[in-house]
């Protein structure tokens, strides 16, 4: 790990209140401040790697709210996520790791196959049966918080059902390549099939290339970086197949991770490429405002939007949805309190730290309840199935909704 | 720390919120003070002040040191510890009230300051005191340190806000000092003893600072001057002319060069000097104010002058300002931010030494801050591994501190001398000043428990 990276901390604290577990226990090791000056001892030999130390440091969700507060550019998230890719390349990954790292995400017909005895669980009504008894008791806690985060799944992945052209309404203005995450594919299809309706309308055709890979974030999340280069490699050629003004995606952990393909392949020209085409969907629908602003018709509700981590922190996106949302007549937007703070999802930290999860997700739920929203809109799929669970539990009224959801809803209405 | 010790910790405040793991203690021996550290052998999070005082009395009794700790943006190394217990108030943090017949606001010492802010400005009232850390700063912190902010000219620093104090001494007694009467003259002023005490004297469980009504507007405007000498005559100029400007902040020609690097956001590479001048109140008055700056700014040079006309051009104009030290910070790994304060009439003539002594030993200083109560931040840009420069900067700085207290300013303005500016006091305050301060020390503090070695 570059050395510079940690010693450009200059301790100031500025990260100390957006960071979400220090908000929650106001230990030091437990801040962004904290976990740089970890590693930094780690490295300069006053601390060795230790269980404790690696407990520590499993605890940042890497949301990367302290990078958006540090004055001085460090990225305390991405280095502990750097930090545990080195490590893991030292150590190699675990069976399991090795396994849905490297023999299933890749590999989107694996992962579909993966997800059928789940879909027949639900639909067969054993997944009633089963949570009426309390049969997942028995089973290791992670996989009962599992089951409780699925929210029903469509009857077929957008991927295998999505035509892999889509013609653009009316005159055409340029081709899309659409990134279709795993997640929205497998979970979240009915707001991708609104992405791409929004993007035909605004005269894009629209490119899905088929054979297309999981981005690699959870690669990049297991500590498995080269795993992820091969992933980047794999959607560098495909979407280079394709004459594309823009790559899009919907889901906010891709495009933070298509975004730093360029980093990651340093030096390799269609990486950069790759990723200075990238653009989330609201980037791209805010370039046409007024055009999509003239099909929009009135929804009369009360509308709050959260900001997912990937977008506003790692891209830096923030007006865009707003202003996206401002444009539908009869919409009441109400802007959430700590709107970009992380909800608790995180990658699978929600499975991993259950507890502290919780924590996060219940502070985010109480700013929903008091802003008194209708609709609480996001554009990530984890932070949609964290809510999801949350607003079931405790908000029930509360529809959650993908941002092109409304947006196409509204087209509709 | 003995683990014997350690177990009659936790029985005070629980095993959760006592640390005494390696790890811990490594991450709890910096605050935001460059190069200074120190471990410490426990670090415990009270959660009542009855717990605080246990905790004095247990360490009183055993002769274990006692620091108090807040958010730990400390710049002066007061709240770094060596063997003995860091006392972290994060978990005391209830606005305990707000009086609204009174004006004041009661709060315990974790409250964070700009929580306080947000508080009480929602009831229509204001609590002046705006350190540059506020989003992180804690009250008892800016108690301790007596800190400062950008509102310092017009509305004063912390010691002029807080009326009451509920403190908990070295030997675990409480003493209750002021309260909410706006006069009191039974026996010594306390209070402003224990206002900038760096967590010498006493521990606060309990503060009660003066609020005032909110204002009911305000008016931004910048100006850029080619030539420093006239910016700082402007800045005496507005005063002269009875207008006090709420802020009144300077930036350098190094540090705008910085900014307009790191945020493009237009500012001229050619002029010596940015000030940001902000005047609140009714808006009737502040709308004269505004324009008795404006012109005392054209009639000293200013070549580019400009008043905010909606609170979005406001916040456009205030970016200079606001990602400065961010702008300086990110040049070099490490940031050297001090705080020597003169008479306001010395600006011109502080920003010409400041400017000599980096030249002299050859260190890269950029200075902003609060041109208009005198307190400037030279902010050194160096590399802690370059011991050389190091030396150099410290070396610059010695002579900046001289020049300071020449003039009739201070080594330190707000951040406090800590262990940092432990060897400049005595130039300041001399030997009976030294001397005077050791006699309350003792007479606090006998055994010298709390946070010893800090100030002098």
């Amino acid at each position: 790990m570059d050395y510079v990276k940690l010693i450009n901390c200059m301790r100031c604290g500025m990260c100390l209140p957006a960071c979400p577990t220090y908000k929650e226990t106001f230990l030091e090791t437990a801040s962004p401040r904290g976990r740089v000056a970890l590693i930094r001892k780690l490295q300069e030999g006053e601390l060795d790697q230790s269980e404790r130390l690696l407990e520590y440091l499993s605890l940042c969700l890497d949301c990367q709210a302290c990078a958006s507060a540090c004055p001085c550019g460090v990225n305390a998230g991405e280095l502990v996520a750097d930090f545990t890719c080195e490590r893991k390349s030292d150590t190699g990954l675990g069976y399991m790791e090795d396994l849905i790292l490297r023999k299933l995400v890749p590999h989107p017909d694996r992962l579909e196959t993966s997800m059928v005895p789940i879909r027949m669980y639900q639909n067969s009504g054993l997944q009633k049966l089963v949570r009426t008894l309390g049969i997942l008791k028995m089973f290791p806690k992670p996989l009962e918080r599992m089951e409780g985060l699925l929210p029903p799944l469509p009857s077929q992945p957008l991927r295998q059902e999505i035509n892999e052209i889509t013609p653009a309404v009316g005159t055409e203005r340029g081709t899309v390549g659409f990134f279709l995450g795993c997640v929205m594919s497998l979970i979240f299809s009915d707001a991708s099939r609104a992405t791409i309706k929004l993007l035909s309308s605004l005269g894009y055709k629209v490119i899905t290339p088929r054979n297309q890979v999981c981005c690699g974030a959870p690669n990049m999340l297991g500590g498995d970086l080269a795993g992820l280069k091969d992933a980047a490699h794999t959607n560098i050629d495909i979407f280079a197949g394709y004459d594309v003004d823009y790559i899009v995606t919907d889901c906010g952990g891709c495009g933070a991770e298509l975004k730093k393909y360029a980093h990651h392949l340093e030096g390799y020209a269609p990486a950069g490429a790759f990723s200075a085409k990238t653009r989330d969907i609201s980037q791209l629908l805010a370039l046409h405002a007024d055009e999509l602003a003239a099909k929009l018709r009135p929804l009369n509700k009360k509308i709050t939007y959260h900001d997912p981590c990937h977008i506003a922190h790692c891209q830096g996106i923030r007006t865009e949805p707003r202003a996206l949302l401002k444009l539908v007549p009869g919409l009441e937007y109400k802007e959430l309190d700590a709107a970009d703070s992380c909800c608790g999802s995180a990658g699978t930290y929600n499975i991993t730290k259950p507890e502290m999860s919780d924590r996060i997700l219940q502070r985010k739920l109480d700013t929903v309840r008091n802003s008194g929203a209708e609709i609480l809109v996001t554009s990530n799929p984890g932070c949609l199935l964290q809510l999801k669970k949350g607003l079931a539990d405790q908000l029930p009224n509360v529809k959650l909704m993908h941002l092109t959801e409304v947006l196409a809803e509204s087209m509709e209405a | 720390m003995e683990p014997s010790f350690i177990k009659e910790l936790q029985t005070i405040v629980g095993e959760q919120y006592t640390l005494s793991d390696r790890e811990s203690l490594a991450v709890y021996g910096y605050d935001s003070t460059p190069e200074l550290e120190s471990k410490p052998g426990a670090v415990l999070l009270p959660g009542n002040a009855d717990e605080v005082a246990r905790i004095m009395r247990l360490c009183h009794g055993a002769g274990m040191t006692v620091t108090p700790r807040g958010s730990g943006t400390n710049l002066s190394g007061g709240s770094l510890s060596a063997g003995g217990v860091v006392v972290q108030t994060s978990r005391l943090n209830r606005i305990i009230e707000v009086d609204e017949e009174n004006l004041t606001a009661t709060v315990e010492p974790g409250v964070i300051t700009s929580a306080l802010h947000r508080e009480v400005e929602s009831r229509g009232l204001f609590y002046p005191p705006d350190p540059g850390s506020m989003n992180i700063s804690t009250m008892g912190g800016n108690v301790a340190e007596n800190s400062g902010g950008l509102r310092g000219l017009k509305y004063g620093v912390t010691a002029d806000y807080v009326m009451g104090l509920e403190t908990v001494l070295a030997d675990g007694e409480l003493l209750r000092t002021g309260g909410k009467v706006v006069k009191d003259v039974a026996g010594y002023s306390l209070n402003p003893l224990l206002v900038s005490s760096e967590g010498t004297l006493g521990f606060f469980t309990g503060i009660t600072v003066k609020l005032i009504p909110k204002p009911q507007g305000k008016i931004t405007m910048l100006a850029h001057f080619p030539v420093l000498q006239d910016a700082a005559l402007a800045v005496s100029a507005i005063i002269a002319a009875k207008v006090i400007p709420a802020t009144l902040e300077f930036l350098d020609k190094i540090t705008i060069k910085c900014v307009e690097d790191y945020a493009h956001i237009g500012l001229p590479l050619d002029v010596d000097a940015v000030l940001l001048i902000e005047v609140d109140g009714h808006p009737v008055v502040i709308a004269e104010e505004a324009a008795a700056v404006a012109e005392i700014c054209k009639k000293h040079r200013c070549s580019f002058f400009q008043t905010a006309q909606n609170p979005a051009e406001a916040l456009k104009l205030t970016e200079a300002r606001r990602t400065a030290l961010s702008a300086l910070a990110r040049l070099k790994p490490t940031t050297i931010l001090e705080d020597a304060t003169v008479p306001r009439s010395c600006i011109a003539a502080m920003l010409q030494i400041i400017q000599a002594s980096a030249k002299k030993y050859n260190v890269t200083i950029g200075t902003f801050g609060h041109a208009g109560d005198g307190n400037l931040h030279p902010t050194c840009l160096t590399d802690e591994r370059d011991k050389d420069e190091i030396a150099r900067a410290h070396a610059a700085f010695a002579e900046i501190f001289d020049a300071a207290i020449a003039m009739g300013g201070t080594i330190t303005g707000e951040h406090g001398v800590g262990l940092a500016k432990k060897k400049y006091l005595p130039k300041l305050v001399g030997e009976s000043g030294i001397r005077v301060m050791r006699g309350i020390k003792q007479a606090f503090d006998p055994k010298g428990i709390l946070n010893p070695g800090k100030i002098f």
